[in-house]
């Protein structure tokens, strides 16, 4: 098992730019997402860690070895493809014993070996079978064997739960956990899905046009988000924008919405012109003291939480809070934001600024 | 206009099974005719009514392989003790004085013939790769480039391959024709194949890779088995051009390396005009193709819709 590392790396294709100078580490025994919407870059990163693609330039390490222009097969990291990639024209058994082939194992440890591994993935009474007629979640199962037979450095993994349906993925994404916590094995793992990023990685990193984003744990990357767009594309809802015009200044605990004193941690990086107040869903709270008011727009039920838009003078912002509360659409209702919680966006690509709250957050992201 | 989802009545199963049969017999009916040929007498060939019923004989095709020549009376030996064939020749006057041409001129066909669709296949399927896999500079126009070569007839160019052929010691040479039919095929090979292996995804290789298979070896265990079907049936293809072609066969050869095409027509001369002869000669020319084409028939049905639907 091993270390990635990243430095840099940039790669072209043609005209176009699918990856910009990124870097970031994998440590070792880390479940590590790579996460961002389709044509983020995210893909191509993953398949330059593989050798399945140089990069333009830049450094990959992997256990201290620099193997950026090294091909796939001499890598020893195994990959799992999202469509599976399982050899059609063999079976179970030989599609998870060829990895261990072209090493020149001999051929009693390799059905010994493939045997272990079939049991631990519940895939064992499977393995004389063809590939084509499993099911998908037999598919998954026989394309992480193939990828665990051989002990690799690490796993790299493309959306593998992305072919699978929606009840079935969530099964799998606690299977592979549980692989993976058995196993230590350093894993990194491409998804467009914030909830599956969220639920099973231990560190992210939010990638949008090539672009790392912003890079930590699960939990610093939903409260203190880097940029607008992180702010943006975890969480669901989204985390709100309220969009103002105004002076902030190193040391300032407070914003001017809409000629109401809204309270924030204390900032300690100044702007001006056009800012944005980010605030999650879940940070607003109804309270007939404020003197900041929203109309209610409509009410989406979840069971314990309803989702409640409201109309303020600053934009629309969604509220999460308690299904007990009653709501009617047309309502004004005073709000009132978690201050610890809050903040601001500038500039063109909405960077957020730094604050006694997430400092130490933005440090290393 | 709509169309009936049901299934099929016994009334139009019937129908459809008369038209099928109908069909069949109409295409087919050439080719018993030349069977049948090869097995009648001489009298019987050109008999007119034509003899539907008849006695078989094997006379043409003892005829089609050897040479013979008038029994010239007072020959007296011992007529029981030689062999069948010999006294089948006897029973009409001739007696046989050695082989004919046609076993080395049917061999020079399965040579050529053979020869020529592997190398199609092999060189195409390696182009094919190329034009599959990787980013060849210019890729659309050489492709185009490879098909133009086939949109003007071949014998077109008769005139120019024969005096390149004849400046090159190449006329009537094995290798000639090996040539002639590898190039003339290779169009077709590296097209049909590059759409097979278009659609094998490519992921399949790079799972080999990343399995620590070098390229060729994901070549040649990952991307080969699978697109075996449609090789198979280009190769179908590629031979029984090569097998058939007759226009070049005639122009280029006339010894050594003639085919059996322009062979067979040439029986006719030989001792009158000897149809069941030229019956047999065709009736064993059919064979390897139509054997060949029946091992692969599974294939290449599979290879002609393959590809047709998108996944």
């Amino acid at each position: 098992m091993a270390q990635i590392r990243i430095e840099n790396v940039r790669k072209e294709f043609g005209a176009f730019t699918a990856v910009q100078s990124s870097s970031f580490t994998v440590e070792d025994g880390e479940f590590f997402m790579l996460l961002g919407p389709s044509g983020c870059g995210k893909t191509t990163t993953l398949r330059m860690m593989a050798g399945l693609e140089l990069p333009t330039s830049g450094k990959i390490y992997i256990d201290g070895e620099e193997v950026g222009m090294k091909p796939a097969s001499k890598r020893d990291i195994a990959f799992v493809f999202q469509m599976f990639a399982l050899y059609p024209h063999m079976n179970v058994g030989k599609n998870m014993s060829y990895p261990l082939i072209s090493q020149g194992m001999p051929k009693a440890d390799v059905k010994k070996r493939v045997l272990e591994v079939a049991q631990i993935l519940g895939i064992d009474h499977i393995l004389n079978k063809s590939v084509g007629g499993l099911s998908g979640g037999d598919r998954q199962r026989v394309a992480l064997g193939r990828a665990i037979v051989r002990e690799p450095k690490a796993f790299l993994m493309d959306e593998p739960l992305g072919a699978l349906d929606a009840e079935f993925r969530e099964r799998m994404a606690e299977e592979l956990r549980a692989l993976h916590d058995r196993m230590g094995a350093t894993t990194v793992y491409v998804t467009h899905d914030q909830l599956e990023a969220m639920q099973m990685g231990d560190k992210i990193v939010v990638m949008n046009h090539g672009v790392v984003e912003q890079f930590g744990v699960p939990q610093d990357i939903y409260d203190w988000p880097a940029t607008k767009f992180v702010a943006n594309f975890i969480g669901s809802p989204p985390m709100n924008f309220l969009d103002f015009h105004g002076i902030i200044g190193s040391g300032f605990d407070a914003v001017d919405l809409a000629g109401c004193k809204i309270s924030i941690p204390e900032m300690r990086e100044g702007a001006e012109g056009d800012l944005t107040l980010g605030v999650r869903p879940e940070h607003i709270h109804f309270s007939d003291t404020s003197e900041y008011r929203g109309q209610v727009v409509a009410t989406e039920y979840l069971g314990t939480d309803q989702i409640v838009t409201l109309e303020t003078p600053n934009g629309e912002v969604k509220a999460r809070i308690a299904s007990s509360v009653a709501v009617a659409a047309g309502e004004i209702i005073g709000l009132e934001f978690d201050s610890r919680t809050l903040t601001v966006f500038s500039g063109p690509k909405g960077h957020a600024l730094r604050s006694s709250a997430n400092e130490k957050v933005l440090a290393h992201g | 206009m709509s169309f009936s989802v049901t299934a099929p009545s016994t009334r139009q199963k019937w129908i459809a099974g008369i038209l099928v049969i109908g069909y069949a017999l109409i295409t087919l009916l050439p080719l018993i005719w030349i069977v049948a040929t090869g097995f009648k007498s001489s009298p019987d060939a050109i008999a007119y009514p034509p003899k539907i019923v008849f006695d078989p004989t094997v006379e043409g095709y003892v005829n089609l392989f050897t040479t013979q020549t008038r029994l010239i009376d007072g020959n007296a030996e011992a007529v029981e003790d030689l062999p069948w064939y010999e006294k089948l020749v006897r029973e009409r006057g001739n007696t046989i004085v050695g082989p004919s041409r046609f076993s080395e001129r049917f061999f020079n066909s399965v040579i050529i013939g053979f020869g020529s669709t592997f190398f199609a296949i092999v060189l195409g399927t390696a182009a094919a790769y190329a034009f599959s896999r990787f980013k060849v500079p210019l890729k659309d126009d050489l492709l185009f480039f490879i098909l133009s070569t086939r949109m003007m007839p071949p014998i077109a160019v008769a005139i120019p391959i024969f005096l390149m052929f004849r400046n090159l010691g190449l006329n009537d040479t094995h290798a000639g024709m090996i040539l002639l039919y590898t190039a003339v095929n290779l169009s077709l090979s590296v097209w049909l194949i590059n759409g097979f292996i278009d659609e094998i995804p490519i992921e399949y290789e790079e799972a080999a890779l990343i399995d620590g298979y070098t390229r060729f070896q994901a070549f040649y265990k990952v991307v080969l088995p699978q697109a075996a079907t449609g090789i198979a049936s280009t190769a179908i293809f590629c031979l029984i051009f090569a097998w058939n072609e007759y226009a070049f066969a005639v122009l280029l050869t006339s010894g050594t390396a003639q085919t059996a095409p322009p062979f067979i027509p040439t029986i006719i001369g030989v001792g009158g005009q000897d149809w069941p002869a030229v019956a047999a000669g065709a009736t064993l020319f059919l064979l390897p193709v139509m054997v060949f084409t029946i091992l692969l028939r599974k294939h290449l049905l599979r290879g002609i819709t393959f590809g047709a639907v998108r996944k």
